[in-house]
């Protein structure tokens, strides 16, 4: 078993006072914190700052882990000392849904952990615990529903009692108009204990999607970005625009520019209620290659005088 | 003979096809239900609906509510900067949704 420094992973000297460590702790839990943090590591670096707080904090937790750190174990193998720990006495008031690493344990004992959607402290678990997890679906799956092939990493706690991370895959059906940060409940398909009498607990699955090649979304609107000639904007036209129930005639009004936004209501994400469809001009300049192409764009300035910078005033 | 397709699971949507009650939602977070009221107060929960003897609460809620716990429980955050917390991630959250929708 490794020697955890939890001074080093709190980033504290040996004899940093009790303010210096909730400060350091504070910071890293900030920087760390799951909910918060986009750090790819952030819950291992989590529940390790959170190990050498619990230790450090309490006087004496941290009292008898200086005493081992004496006996010159650091960065090498580590054994307990058969009476190490005589002396100290430890409350079991640790922090809710910890999950400690095997030297932790070694030194201050397991704690049998409540689940986290029990009571906490229950003895005897009704259910098992619920899994999270989170994908990645394309679009279509929530604007038509339908079946989909999902591989997710699930933690399981092995033979040896380690929390390790297995990979499952599942087929899901995906309800229609679900939206990014929602959630599938799968009834029964959380953790298993053992024994058949105590039911399994839920699986949660949540959904983001990948970006689209068409529609970006916002909540349960989607937005197209429509390419238009200058002509088409200036005179009005009909143009033939994709939506996610099929393609519709869409009238441009005269006078139209670019960024001039046209909704059309409920053809957005199939939640409850359902999202709108916005379609954004934007003016597609012809390309001047050609002498025809250069002859119409310089008889187009000849025509108009227009100054897009009069606003400058320069 | 290949073998037949698994037929797919059928979920709901948690936070559509879920609703709690203030009993069932301090029982679910292990809390006082004082604390979810404080925490209605503060503007962290809203409630769906209020019926004349109860408070519904959707499954959103719960989600809510359990990151709120452990904000407080994990930062030492106090209500008020729970509640700021939450606001700033929510933002945060639609702000880089945007830009993954824009591909960026």
């Amino acid at each position: 078993m490794e020697f955890k420094d939890y001074y080093k992973v709190m980033g504290v000297p040996r004899d940093a006072t009790e303010a210096q460590i909730k400060q350091a702790y504070r910071k890293l839990a900030r920087k760390y914190h799951p909910d918060v943090s986009k750090e790819k590591n952030a819950e291992a670096r989590f529940k390790e700052v959170g190990e050498a707080y619990e230790v450090l904090k309490t006087p004496d937790k941290r009292a008898a882990y200086d005493q081992l750190g004496k006996s010159g174990t650091a960065g090498g193998d580590f054994r307990p000392p058969p009476d190490w720990d005589a002396g100290f006495e430890f409350s079991g008031t640790g922090a809710r849904d910890a999950q400690y690493s095997d030297f932790f344990e070694s030194l201050f004992g397991g704690r049998a952990r409540a689940p986290a959607d029990g009571p906490r402290g229950a003895f005897h678990p009704e259910r098992g615990e619920d899994h999270h997890a989170k994908v990645l679906l394309d679009l279509d799956a929530t604007l038509h529903g339908g079946a989909r092939q999902l591989t997710l990493r699930v933690p399981e706690i092995d033979a040896e009692g380690r929390l390790v991370s297995k990979e499952r895959v599942l087929n899901v059906q995906v309800p229609k108009g679900i939206l990014p940060g929602q959630h599938i409940r799968l009834a029964g398909q959380g953790a298993r204990l053992p024994g058949e009498s105590i039911p399994p607990g839920d699986l949660y699955i949540e959904v983001e999607f990948q970006p689209h090649a068409l529609y970006r979304m916002d909540g349960r609107d989607l937005y197209l970005d429509l390419p238009v000639a200058p002509w088409e904007a200036a005179l009005g036209a009909t143009v033939k625009t994709p939506t996610p129930t099929g393609t519709v005639d869409l009238k441009i009004p005269a006078g139209s520019h670019a960024n001039s936004k046209f909704r059309l209501k409920g053809r957005g994400i199939p939640a409850k209620p359902p999202g709108d469809f916005y379609v954004i001009l934007q003016i597609a300049l012809p390309p001047a290659n050609d002498p025809q192409a250069k002859a119409a764009y310089a008889a187009l300035a000849a025509a108009l005088p227009f100054n897009p910078r009069s606003n400058f005033g320069v | 003979m290949p073998p037949l397709p698994d037929e797919p699971l059928h979920g709901a949507i948690f936070e559509e096809s879920t609703v709690l009650t203030l009993r069932d939602l301090s029982r679910m977070c292990a809390v006082d239900e004082r604390h979810i009221v404080e925490f209605v107060e503060e503007g962290v929960l809203s409630v769906m609906e209020i019926t004349k003897t109860e408070w519904h609460f959707s499954g959103a809620a719960l989600r809510r509510a359990r990151m709120a716990l452990r904000l407080e429980h994990d930062l030492e955050l106090n209500l008020a900067g729970v509640a700021l917390a939450l606001e700033l991630m929510d933002e945060l959250q639609h702000l880089r949704r945007e830009l993954s929708g824009r591909g960026v």
